[in-house]
């Protein structure tokens, strides 16, 4: 009960902080991607705000050996790049730029009721279901010889850390 | 430069940090939209309560702020429903492909300072910056 409630209190500070900082308005995304038009640096201000918050807590967090309602951090390790990983946030960037939200923004719009946003939520849940089914045609190209990601020279991390295949 | 809102902009993404801070420090969870939405597509035992709630919060951060500062849904860009719908496939594709979307690499990535999240970040960010050039200036702003 406490990791759903904990789940949902993140889910609403989320969607305050987005609101917030003008991420569920596109005109003010695509703005920010106009570099050569009428130039809006807002989206920089809400990534810089994130990250300063988030790398500072991530740090005292992680001296923890496990979170407060879970047994292991779910966090990502791998550090290969790889085709995929370029292509997919390639791809992304195209749609971002095209329809003016990422995800959370639109996810969070939706209580907004406008068509627009429901048309788009419902096109990358369906683009989310392509990939899905077309899994095996990406991940075949891994079969490809890779290298063994070494570990962080930093800090090694607490054994009980779990590495999920994605965020 | 108009309509920049430095310090609503900085204060809402300290909000977002604080949102990812939380969900890792309480649940040991990564705040990446992409992700938590994709996993509700399959569920699995008890990876999928977590994922339903936090939706659910924005959800019900997105009704706030309907109720209480509904200016924050007013400004859209004009978009036909066949580029909605290509921008959404995109999207939702490419997100999975690349393991995750602003907030999984370009906020809680960058902040553990991944090198993969810094790559896919200025991937996104060139592929955002050119469409929106070739929108903007070469097709008239509309699509």
């Amino acid at each position: 009960m406490n990791t759903l409630i904990a789940s949902f209190v993140s889910g609403l500070v989320f969607a305050l902080g987005l609101g917030l900082s003008g991420m569920t308005q596109p005109a003010k995304v695509t703005a920010f991607l106009d570099f050569f038009g009428d130039w809006d640096p807002s989206l920089a201000c809400v990534m810089l705000g994130a990250i300063l918050v988030h790398t500072f807590l991530y740090q005292l967090i992680r001296r923890r050996p496990s979170p407060l309602f879970a047994a292991a951090f779910s966090l990502p390790t791998r550090t290969d790049i790889d085709p995929r990983l370029v292509a997919g946030a390639a791809l992304f960037g195209i749609g971002w730029g095209l329809g003016g939200f990422c995800p959370g923004p639109a996810v969070t719009s939706l209580a907004s009721g406008q068509a627009s946003v429901v048309i788009f939520v419902a096109a990358m849940v369906a683009g989310m279901y392509l990939y899905r089914l077309t899994e095996g045609l990406w991940r075949r190209q891994e079969s490809a010889p890779r290298q063994v990601a070494l570990p962080p020279l930093t800090a090694p991390s607490p054994p009980a850390w779990q590495s999920p295949q994605d965020f | 430069m108009e309509h920049f809102t430095p310090i609503a902009s900085l204060i809402g993404g300290m909000l977002i940090g604080l949102s990812a801070s939380l969900l890792l420090l309480f649940d040991g969870k990564i705040a990446g939209i992409s992700g938590i939405v994709a996993g509700m597509l399959s569920p699995q035992k008890n990876d999928t309560g977590w994922r339903v709630v936090f939706v659910g919060g924005l959800l019900t951060g997105g009704f706030l702020l309907k109720l209480f500062a509904p200016q924050t849904f007013a400004i859209g860009i004009p978009r036909s429903a066949a580029a909605l719908i290509l921008a959404g496939l995109l999207v939702g594709f490419g997100t999975r492909l690349g393991n995750g979307c602003t907030s999984g690499h370009g906020v809680c990535g960058l902040s553990r300072g991944s090198k993969r999240s810094l790559i896919a970040t200025a991937a996104f960010m060139a592929t955002g910056v050119a469409t929106v050039y070739v929108i903007n200036h070469l097709l008239g702003g509309a699509l």
